[in-house]
């Protein structure tokens, strides 16, 4: 059944505070979700007041400026700190974002930062993709086609390219996922936004062979169907996509199928 | 123990080849559901000021006896549908889940059943 309260060892504990130097004016509160698995303890919140006036724009920068400058200990995933990578993708002040997209002057007072939701955590703020990303690979994430393979690049018209757009964006870096409460409780079966927008992304490519299949695969209460509109995948993506509509036209599709 | 890789957990049964259907009636009885809750709060409206000679006579209309059942068919098929996304949802082990919706849909679908036969009694009566 679905748990609504937290496990005894996740029960979060309070943890170490880092004040800022004396003499520092302009200083912002950064709270971060804590859990070594070596240490066998209950994840804690540690308290950083970092000295703005010496921290770049961005909650990414603030991170890697405790990593560099405060606490060394500190784990997260980071790449192009330019929201291409998909990487840094955590919670920030209770909404899935990218770290290196999002300013620290977006949000007022103390900023909280946690792990993606409702994944296990490898450490800190390193949530556990494993699942994600098989999920990703089931959908057959590349181009399935019968014809040979022509001689040159395989053509599609400008309005067939322009289906691609809001799709090809995604970066997966599983803002949407995380924040859907039906994956939440389904994630075993239920494929989850992000990977449905990437299932659009083939469906919608005029150059696939695969579409029926690929519908074929999809035709489920769960791996589909378990999608009840709650559009927390539209309101979090960081990159402004719409999986929700996605995943709408996903069901468009086998309605037409079926009906039509 | 679990050596099974991650896709093959997630690939698991493979593909129901089911849920276009469900999805497509549950919007099929909401939209009838609009026009039919029309009559059932006329109806209703009436309950509470006609006498019961009046409602026999007025439900046993043939036009109104069969918006009676279209109304209690599509209503029943609703909350059964509904209702089993909900304890798809929620209830997590196999057998539990199989056995109460099952259990559901027969009791909505008896429940049904109990109205369209009192239905038509009225019906016939009148």
């Amino acid at each position: 059944m679905v748990e609504f309260s937290l496990p005894k060892n996740s029960v979060l504990k309070k943890g170490k505070e880092f004040p800022a130097a004396k003499g520092v004016v302009n200083i912002r509160r950064f709270e971060v979700y804590r859990w070594d698995p070596d240490l066998g303890e209950n994840p804690r919140i540690d308290g950083y007041d970092i000295d703005m006036d010496n921290c770049g724009p961005m909650v990414l920068d603030a991170i890697i400026k405790i990593k560099n400058e405060i606490d060394t200990s500190l784990t997260f995933r980071r790449s192009c700190r330019e929201g291409v990578c998909g990487s840094c993708s955590m919670n920030v002040n209770g909404k899935n974002t990218l770290a290196c997209i999002k300013a620290i002057e977006d949000y007022d007072g103390t900023i909280k930062i946690f792990p993606l939701p409702h994944m296990d955590v490898i450490k800190d703020l390193v949530a556990d993709m494993t699942n994600f990303y098989a999920q990703y690979y089931s959908i057959k994430p590349w181009i399935d086609t019968q014809t040979p393979a022509p001689d040159r690049e395989r053509l599609q018209s400008k309005e067939e390219r322009k289906k691609l757009d809001g799709l090809y964006e995604c970066v997966l870096c599983a803002c949407c996922s995380a924040g859907c409460p039906s994956y939440w409780w389904n994630s075993d079966k239920y494929l989850g936004p992000a990977v449905l927008l990437q299932a659009s992304r083939w469906l919608e490519d005029s150059r696939d062979e695969n579409t029926g299949e690929r519908l074929d695969e999809l035709e489920d209460p769960y791996k589909l169907y378990r999608c009840h509109t709650i559009m927390n995948c539209t309101d979090t993506c960081p990159k402004g996509l719409n999986p929700a509509k996605a995943i709408a036209d996903i069901k468009k599709m086998m309605v037409v199928r079926q009906q039509g | 123990m679990d050596l099974q890789t991650p896709l093959a957990k997630v690939r698991g049964l493979g593909s129901a080849k089911a849920g276009t259907h469900h999805f497509w009636m549950q919007r099929i009885t909401a939209i009838s559901l609009i026009p039919l809750s029309f009559w059932m709060v006329s109806f209703t409206r009436q309950l509470l000021t006609a006498s019961h000679s009046e409602m026999v006579v007025w439900l046993a209309a043939p036009v109104d006896t069969s918006i009676a059942i279209a109304w209690i068919i599509a209503a029943f098929y609703h909350a059964a549908l509904g209702l089993q996304v909900v304890i798809e949802d929620y209830v997590h082990s196999e057998w539990l889940k199989i056995t109460s919706i099952w259990l559901m849909k027969l009791t909505f679908f008896f429940f049904a059943l109990a109205t369209i036969v009192a239905i038509f009694r009225i019906s016939l009566q009148g």
